[in-house]
């Protein structure tokens, strides 16, 4: 449970981690953007934007292969694209339980699979360099609706703290869970789903109420629905180049996947 | 079988962060006797409770309750021993009603229905909420909701007490009642984290006193509360 919740900012002093959080915010948008963006044949391409992206993770202190590593996370969701072979015309390859796998769907399926993990990757080296506030900072700057950065910012902040009321509940089951010797202990299966069913309840309703206290506590302090920060200065030209650099990288990959890995 | 013994030994406990927040602990308490755990913020009270009935497990030193070694083996008969009432009630009352709270750790145990029926009653008679059976825990008064905290463990006849900070955000009236009830239940040995030191010269025969993880003090209550110089080395006040 704890991993889920843990803190993907990694401290550091790298040149990743001094860039403009506005910047970094961008640059892993457009990434993003041109990963999608790749023609599927364009194979090669792949291994070209994931040594891109390593390359990166390594200057700002990650290794890449720890950074390939926990984008594979988000694989399972992949598996929604999982009926694309069976569903796509084309040659068929193999077949499953009378299902008919094409060649077009297996490629598009595989390109999914790859352009997800990549995509994580860019997405991963942002939230590990970044602190959390500052990419807060930089989506309200970069006029993301005041309302969806100040979710985030709850979610973010009481997340920990619903974690741990979450353990303490946990605790206080466990606590009173005794045993008598030659007793059959802990009820039945409907039972303790029933318990399970409660505290989650119960978290919810107190997770709502705290919500309204916390709320009015902002009132309480003048608060009217738009949250005050600290300006900053532009960024300096220098910061966009940086910026820019691995954009101008991935673009002239991409325009090298178009021209002779396309077909 | 029991002794309602507690004998805890050289026990140390390092949180995964690195904290050390007990250091070669050694205390026992007798049968039948209530002794009071006292000390600042931060010494450890409630992490030394916590290892108590088995939530926190430590591999430095030992922990033995009612004569049985805390391991693997005894760990259901030791939490069935060992009521552990925790300071924040609402970690402790979870369900919908009050009698589902009340009626949790009997049924874990697997009683049968008439008797986890009459426990549940006995409990909320004896800390005086007959009628609240049916009523929901969570917008309950703070001093209502200890008090069914003690019930949703006295229901399972434990032979010790354990509580943390029983009497802590509680108004005159119900902390009064709250040592009246306390002081009613003669047959469990009784182990009371707390600030309180009124309730401690009060209710407690003993008192042992926590900082920094280690026992500093160790005496009959009238020596050690009235000890102007050695409450106040350890952040505590004489009542």
């Amino acid at each position: 449970m704890a991993g889920a919740f843990q803190e993907r900012y990694r401290p550091g002093d790298s040149r990743i981690h001094r860039l403009d959080p506005r910047i970094k915010t961008v640059t892993a948008l457009l990434l993003i953007l041109g990963i999608v963006l790749t023609p599927e044949h364009a194979w090669p391409a792949y291994p070209l934007i994931w040594a891109l992206l390593g390359s990166m993770a390594e200057i700002g202190g990650i290794r890449a292969w720890r950074l390939g590593r926990m984008a594979a996370l988000v694989l399972p969701f992949t598996l929604a694209a999982v009926a694309l072979p069976f569903t796509m015309p084309g040659r068929t390859v193999f077949e499953i339980l009378g299902l008919a796998a094409s060649d077009t769907g297996l490629a598009r399926f595989g390109a999914v699979v790859l352009k997800s993990w990549l995509s994580a990757q860019a997405a991963l080296l942002l939230t590990t360099t970044t602190p959390f506030t500052d990419l807060l900072w930089a989506l309200s700057s970069l006029r993301v609706p005041p309302t969806l950065v100040t979710i985030l910012g709850f979610t973010y902040r009481y997340l920990h703290t619903l974690k741990e009321e979450a353990e303490r509940l946990i605790r206080a089951r466990d606590s009173r869970s005794g045993t008598l010797p030659g007793q059959k202990s802990g009820g039945s299966l409907w039972w303790r789903a029933q318990v399970a069913g409660a505290m989650i309840g119960n978290l919810f309703i107190r997770s709502y109420e705290r919500s309204e206290r916390v709320y009015l506590a902002m009132r309480a302090r003048g608060y009217t629905g738009e949250m005050k920060g600290f300006s900053r200065a532009a960024p300096t030209i220098n910061a966009m180049l940086s910026g820019a650099l691995p954009v101008l990288v991935l673009v002239l990959i991409e325009v090298i996947a178009v021209i002779l890995w396309s077909s | 079988m029991s002794h309602h013994t507690i004998e805890v030994a050289d026990l140390s406990f390092t949180y995964p962060d690195g904290h050390q927040a007990l250091n070669k602990v050694t205390l026992g308490v007798e049968p039948n006797e209530k002794a009071a755990l006292v000390g600042p913020n931060g010494s450890g009270k409630s992490t030394l409770l916590l290892h108590l009935n088995g939530v926190l497990r430590s591999h430095e030193g030992s922990v033995c309750v009612g004569g049985l070694p805390l391991n693997d083996d005894n760990l259901g008969q030791i939490r069935a021993w060992v009521g552990l009432v925790f300071q924040n009630p609402d970690d402790q009352l979870f369900s919908p009603r009050v009698y589902q709270d009340v009626a949790f750790g009997p049924l874990h145990m697997g009683l049968d229905e008439k008797t986890i029926e009459a426990r549940v009653s006995a409990a909320l008679e004896a800390v005086g909420m007959g009628g609240y059976a049916q009523r929901t825990s969570y917008h309950l008064s703070l001093g209502e909701k200890k008090r069914i905290a003690i019930a949703s463990v006295l229901s399972m006849e434990p032979k010790i007490l354990v509580l943390d900070e029983p009497s802590a955000g509680l108004d005159p009236r119900a902390r009064r009642n709250l040592i009246r009830l306390l002081q009613s239940l003669e047959y469990q040995t009784m182990l009371i984290s707390t600030h309180d030191m009124r309730l401690v010269a009060e209710l407690c025969s003993r008192t042992i006193v926590l900082d920094s993880g280690s026992v500093v003090a160790n005496g009959p209550t009238a020596d050690i509360l009235y000890d102007a110089v050695l409450m106040e080395r350890h952040g505590l006040e004489t009542p």
